[in-house]
Order: C-alpha cells, then structure tokens, then sequence
C-alpha cells in the first residue's frame, strides 16, 4: 500500500508539474465557505464579496488598498455642491466589459451602467428588481440609499449626478462597498432577452481585475486575468478559490502547498504556524469590537454609575489571554483604534473590584441579579462568548452580583437581544462595513437603531451624543467630523452603556513565497497585487 | 416474484408521505427563522421582517406551506434556495454524484474487508486473529469521525505527505463535468495524470467513510457465520466429506450472507450521515455538506427538499436490498 500511494504521489505531482506550464502563475486561494451567489447587491457575506465583488466588478470609488481611504475608482473625479446634496462624477473613459460564451460587449462603460446598477436596487418597477425569487437588497436598504438618493441624472455618456435628500458625509465609503459594484447593463439586456436573467447570478461580468471563469458549488471557484483591467493588471494568470470550511484542513492544505494563502487560523495554530519556515504570518487589528450592551432603560443599569460599576469589575485583560488567546486588544472604545477619529486620549476604566463594590453601594444597589447573554456561535469579534461570560460571571461574583448566563439560537439570539424590555445585558460585536465611524457610532449606538429590531442592543439614547454624531454626519471636512466623533467618545465612556470588550487581531497565514498581499482592514480578501516568488 | 415487488412498492406510498411531513415539519421546528440570520448583527425592523417574511411565503399558515410544498413536488417543483436563489433540484444534481462516488467507494472498500475479515475470524474463532480484528472492528465503530479524518489528514498528508488534504482533485487540472464522477470525468478528459490525482483524493475520504461500515459488517459477518457453521446441515456437509474450504463458501457462505446483506443495505443511511462529516472534513463537494449548510442557515426549501431527496433514495436502496434476498433466498419472496 505505501509504495502504491507513494508511486501514485509521484505520478501525480509530475503530472502537476506538466499540467502547469512555466509561464503560466496560478494562485490557489483555500477560501473558507461557498459564496451566496456572484450578484455582490443582493448577498451580505464577506465570502461572498471575496468571491464576487472584489475579484470581478468595479466601483465607482474604491478603498485604497490596504486602508479604508476613498480613492477613485470607476470615477476619475467627482464634485460635491456647496450644499452636499449633489455630486457629480466624472467617469473613466474607455473601460472595457468582460466577455463570456454568451456575450461579447459592444460597447464601453458608460452612465447607462451607473444608473441601472442602483436603478434596479431602489427602484421595484425596475423589471430586475425582483430577477431571482426572493431576492431583496439587504445592504442596499441597511445603508439607508432609498432614502438618501432623490435621483440619479446621466449627463452626457461619462458624466453621472447623484441627487441626495440630505447631506450625508458617509455617502462616499457607501459607494465603495461591495453592494455598490458597478453591473453591466449591456448584459442584463441580452440575458433579458435571452429569458436567461439567472445567469446574472451564476455568470457574472464586470469590470475588475480578474474575469470569471466557472463555479463548482462548495469545491472550487476559477478566475483568471483581466487583461483590459483598467487599474494595474494582476501579477498571477489564474486565481483559484479552493473553498475548505474547515480551519485546521486549511492548514493543512496550506502546509503541503495545496493553496498560497487561507483565511481565519484558528487561535491555537498560531505557534505551530510561526514555527513552519515554509509559511510567514500577517496580521493586523481588525475593524471591529466585542461589547457587552446593558439596557439602559431598565433598572439598576438605567443608572450610568451602576453601569460604570460594573465594567470596573471586569478583568477585560483576562478575557484577551484566556478567550482571544492574544490575538486582541481590550477595548476602550466603541471604535477600533484603526479607524479615524479614534480618541486616544480617553482613559479606560481601570480595574478595580473594590471600587465597583463601593460605587455600588453608594447607589444602593444590594444583591444585584442579572442575566448575561452569550451568543452560540463563533464570530470573528469574538471567540468563545461563552466562556467570556463566564469569565465576567466570575468577576461579577466578586463584587457580589450574581450573573445567570443565557443563550439562544443565533437567530433567536439576535433578535430577542433587540427586544426593548430586555432584562439582561447582552454579549455581541460589530464588524465595520466602509470604514466610517458612522458605521459604528450611528448603527449601533443612535437613537434611531433603538427599538424592537433595531441594532442598539443598549437602548441608549443620549441627546448629546446624538447630536454630536448627526452633526459629524452632516460635515463633510474630516479635520471636524473628527472632532465631533472624539467628543461622541467621551460622551459615550462617561454614560457606559456597554462594557467594551475587544478588538480581535486578524492573521493570515500563507506561503512564504508569497509576495505583494495586502491585508484590508475591512476584512476582505484580494488577489490583483499578489505574486508568486520564482 | 412480480407481486413481491408490487406489495413492496405499495409499502413505499405511505412511508413517502410520512417523509414528506417529517422533512417539512424538521426544519420549522428549529429555533429561529431565515430572515433574522440573513439580518445578522445589524437587526430587522419589524416592519421588514414581516414584508421579508411575506416575500417569502412564511407568513402563511403551516398547512397551506405545506400543501404548497407537496403541490410543488407532484409538478416536480422542489423549490429554490433561499439564499443562493437557485432551484433545490439542480444544486442536488451538481453535488450528488460527488456524494455517490465517495459513498460506493466506502461501502466497496467496507464489503471487500469487512467480509473476509468477518469470515476469517468465524472460522478461526478464538485466534489471535479473531480477537485482533473484532477489537479493531469495536474501535472503528466507536471512531469519532471529525477526529479520524483529521487524524489520517494529518499522518498522511501533513507528515507523510502521501496523500492530498482534501478536494476531489489537484485544482490545476481543469476540465468540464461529463457525469459528475470525478473518476470517469478525469478517464473522459485525457489529461495525463488526472485519473492519478482524482484516486489519490478519494483514498482518505473513502476509508475514513468506510471505518464504521466496515466495523458493523464484520462484526456481521462474523456472527452470521458461526451462527451458521453451527448448523446441522454443516456438520452433514463436512461429514459428507467435503472440503472445509467448500463447506464455508457454498453451505455456510452462502446462508449467512442474508442478515450481511441486510446489514450493507441498512449502512447507505450510515454512509449518509458519515458522509455529512466527511465531506465538511475533506471539503467534499457532496450534499452532506450541502445539507449542514442549509441547516445552519434555516433554508427550509433545501432541507426539507434535500431530506425527501435522500430519503427517498436510502428507501429505493432498501427496497432493492429486499429484492437481492429474495434472489438469494427463494424462501422470503414466496412468503
């Protein structure tokens, strides 16, 4: 038997190096789930986006690589009104479609392209609107874009204006998110009339660096260069996805060369993985936070010094060691200190079980019972929710509050913790979408997202705190949206609605011949300026 | 013989309906609902929920959803996927052959050992044989599979380097699905290397699958044989003079084969359910995984479409079992 498979081995690895011819740089990516589909409007995974927005389509701005920073995309240049509410974009000349077996482009990117892109979100009579069964525009709606987009006007072929209903500085890293990737028009009238619109799904065109090549569901996903890639072409040839769910297989897969790089290690191979000279290791703070959310309409945690008593309580150090096993920084902040506007000046509170218990009799509160909520599922903020429950259940006890850990199923889980009755205070995490601190401090501490549904788990709505983000909202000069967001974090450490928890790192392990991967803050996994070392 | 298999077919109506509200009612019991997982972190309004809800069909009462559902399956109508949109029946086609090569594999690879281990250790009952392959067989069948797979991943691939980790295929071999069978598409595509590489990668999964298959049917056969040899008409035969070696295979073999062949036929639903951990451990593109998927993200059209699926061919499985022991023993289809 050995010499059977080591014969065979060997058989197939000369065989893999004939398959491969020299010239051509193949690029094996073990990525970690299927995507949802290729359309990046409908879906919200991050897979999903790796596998479709960020290989294949284009927008009409970008991040630049590597930070969370609006840079031009599709648009060469844009103009904003006095008043903020129009902009004009000044679109590239002479990007070029891709092409598949059932279409060949006839013309150009163009303003046709830009407004059937957001038409077919916001607007139902829009004959794609509804083109797969059951399909809504979650990020489309989540962003608020109906309301915000009064019109959108073509000028002339490359000319393109957005009529706001309000002035919205956020507006901008909008565009640049997967869900705003720019969709051929051209195409979606030949599959319409081909009565083959599913295909918009399954066979997708765009604009971007890499070109679809075919999808075999939960194995592999092939791409290959884009040659008339508008933006600097890709160092590989082909880009493969090899989707492997499983974390330590990726590894694996990863050591014996099967794939150049792979997302999400799980935290204990880390040291396994910086001891194999074959593999190197990036990381970086991830755009996210843990927190656990009191509510604060209920009594004792509507009292901002009972809250504060509380997250004094809590060894936050301890959950980084024992739950994150290192790989993250406590939080002081509802923000990560990645992002613009992060105020370093703001002290955390420190620990100190004494002075919790103190500052919990001066309030009169005795005895305290509480519930703490703890997700059932693993999340890329955090770990293991359980055991960081239980870790706090165990600081709490100290200062004579006695915690009942609770959980639901996730589904479950996330919306009973929207319930504004809620008792208990909730363990949950947030994973930024464009880089904008609105993204944070709006979602999820607002007056708004308060209520049944709603995403401000805390039910805090503090006047001033409003005030100050929906200011920093309206401003479009970021030297003053930085203020503002920096005085919204010292209101916001002063009221404790939530006990801030973590900032988790991010790692990505892969090949040590890899060269040219840039990590997104954001999250996402793309492949135009990697390489290979010869 | 014709009215053996009729009476059979007539049993199938029933059990089918019965599976059709088991897979229907299976997944609505769970906690939880799409819409609230597609929402995720950021929450639903409850405005939303409903119109999302509505869009969906999932505010109508159960019964209406579930006539709806068998009115769908009588037109041949299994539904589409909640969350890649597409229909439940060509994502099934796409992974199903996968599911199938890797499940023959197993049960050939489960019957060839298992069977002449079992046999083997009946006859040398006692032997240090006997004792070492039955202690193998209560291991195996006690195998946590995640941990066996992982472990055969990490001996063969990792420190051997042997084998490949996972996939169907080495991914630089590229060619378009004929059958869906990895092993004949790669024959078909007359690449050089690419039948290699596709048995290459079935090994571990298919041994791994096997393990506990192998496991029930020596064991089986092992019973099945002494029970057998014990018999009267054995002892006639071996006093008639005949040879040990054929005594075993024509009286013995041949009689204690029913309850075996019992036993392989019941492992397909083994396999089904090994198969789920299988192929999440070797990212088998097969609907084991498919299915832990749809689970996981409450995609009722494809679980419940999905179940009655593989139901439904665990059933047809069965019923030729039933009708291979009627050709083997004439007995049961003149019953």
């Amino acid at each position: 038997m050995p010499r059977f498979v080591r014969r065979l081995a060997a058989v197939s690895a000369l065989a893999l190096a004939a398959a491969a011819p020299a010239a051509a740089k193949t690029f094996i990516y073990c990525s970690e789930a299927s995507p949802e589909g290729f359309d990046p409007a409908p879906y919200t995974a991050g897979t999903t986006f790796d596998a479709s927005a960020h290989p294949i389509f284009s927008r009409l701005v970008e991040f630049k690589k590597g930070t969370t920073e609006v840079v031009p995309g599709l648009a060469e240049s844009w103009d904003v009104s006095e008043d903020g509410t129009e902009i004009t974009f000044h679109l590239r000349e002479g990007v070029k479609w891709q092409s598949n077996d059932a279409f060949t482009p006839s013309r150009e990117f163009n303003a046709d392209d830009v407004i059937f892109s957001f038409d077919r979100q916001g607007n139902a009579d829009n004959p794609w609107h509804g083109y797969l069964p059951g399909i809504s525009y979650e990020y489309f709606s989540a962003m608020e874009m109906g309301d915000l987009i009064a019109s959108i006007e073509k000028i002339d072929e490359l000319t393109v204006k957005f009529t706001l209903t309000r002035p919205e500085a956020p507006f901008m890293a909008n565009l640049a998110m997967p869900f705003a990737s720019i969709v051929s028009a051209e195409y979606a009238d030949t599959l319409a009339e081909a009565d083959r619109m599913a295909e918009f799904n399954n066979a997708p065109i765009g604009t971007g660096p890499f070109s679809f090549v075919a999808y075999q569901p939960d194995a592999v996903i092939r791409y290959k260069k884009n040659a008339d890639f508008y933006g600097e072409a890709p160092k590989i040839d082909d880009l493969i996805f090899a989707i492997t769910p499983d974390a330590s297989v990726r590894l694996q897969k990863l050591k014996a060369g099967e794939c150049h790089l792979m997302p999400y290690p799980s935290p204990a191979d880390l040291e396994d993985i910086r001891a194999d000279e074959n593999l190197k290791l990036d990381s970086q703070p991830g755009l996210n936070v843990a927190y656990l959310a009191y509510n604060t309409t209920v009594a004792p945690f509507d009292n901002p010094r009972v809250r504060k008593a509380l997250n004094m309580a809590m060894n936050k150090q301890a959950i980084i060691d024992s739950v994150f096993q290192g790989a993250g920084e406590v939080a002081k902040n509802p923000i990560p200190p990645t992002m613009w506007s992060y105020n370093d000046a703001i002290e955390d509170d420190a620990y100190d079980p004494e002075a919790a218990k103190a500052m919990l009799a001066e309030e009169g509160v005795e005895g305290l019972e509480m519930e703490i909520w703890a997700m059932p599922v693993q999340r890329p903020y955090m770990p293991n929710a359980r055991r960081t429950a239980e870790l706090m259940q165990a600081d709490f006890a100290e200062i004579g509050v006695n915690v009942e850990i609770v959980s639901y199923e996730w589904g479950e889980y996330l919306q009973r913790s929207t319930d504004p009755s809620r008792e208990g205070a909730v363990i949950l995490g947030w994973t930024g979408d464009n880089g904008d601190p609105d993204n944070f401090l709006a979602v999820l501490l607002s007056c708004a997202a308060t209520g049944d549904g709603g995403s401000n788990r805390a039910q805090w709505c503090d006047d001033q705190f409003s005030d100050l983000i929906t200011r920093a909202k309206q401003e479009s000069d970021q030297a003053e949206r930085t203020k503002l967001y920096e005085e919204a974090q010292v209101v916001f450490k002063d009221q404790a609605p939530w006990a801030t928890i973590a900032h988790s790192t991010q790692y990505v392990p892969m090949r040590a011949d890899v060269e040219g991967f840039v990590m997104s803050p954001l999250g996402d996994f793309t492949f135009e300026t990697v390489d290979i070392a010869e | 013989m014709l009215r053996f298999l009729l009476a059979k077919l007539l049993y199938l109506i029933p059990t089918f309906i019965g599976i059709t509200v088991v897979a229907f009612g299976f997944v609505r019991v769970l906690p939880g609902d799409p819409v609230l997982l597609m929402a995720g972190e950021r929450g639903i309004s409850p405005e939303r929920h409903a119109e999302l809800s509505a869009q969906l069909g999932y505010d109508r009462p159960f019964l209406v959803q579930y006539l709806d559902f068998l009115g769908g399956l009588f037109q041949g109508d299994l539904g589409t996927s909640l969350v890649t949109k597409r229909p439940v029946f060509d994502e099934f086609m796409a992974l199903f052959p996968a599911t199938v090569e890797l499940a023959v594999c197993a049960i050939l690879i489960a019957t060839l050992i298992g069977v002449p281990v079992g046999v083997i250790a009946a006859i040398r009952r006692g032997s240090l044989f006997d004792q070492i392959s039955m202690t193998g067989a209560l291991v195996g069948f006690s195998m946590p599979i995640f941990w066996w797979g992982l472990l055969l991943i990490i001996f063969f691939s990792g420190t051997l380097g042997w084998t490949p980790v996972s996939g169907r295929i080495s991914l630089l071999y590229y060619f378009d699905d004929v059958t869906g069978f990895m092993l004949i598409d790669s024959l078909l595509s007359g690449q050089e290397g690419a039948f290699a590489s596709a048995v290459s990668h079935l090994i571990l999964p298919s041994v791994v699958l096997a393990t506990i298959p192998l496991a029930v049917i020596a064991r089986q056969t092992r019973s099945a044989m002494l029970e057998v040899m014990g018999e009267d008409y054995v002892r006639t035969a071996r006093a008639k003079g005949l040879t040990r070696g054929r005594v075993v295979s024509v009286h013995a073999l041949r009689n204690a084969m029913i309850p075996v062949i019992t036993t392989i036929g019941l492992q397909v639903g083994v396999l089904m359910a090994g198969a789920i951990l299988t192929e999440t451990i070797f990212s088998w593109p097969g609907i084991g995984k498919w299915m832990i998927d749809s689970i996981s993200r409450r995609d009722y059209p494809v679980v419940q479409s999905g179940l009655l699926m593989i139901a439904a061919i665990v059933m047809v499985v069965n019923l030729i079992v039933d009708l291979t022991y009627g050709l083997i023993n004439p007995r049961i289809r003149h019953k």
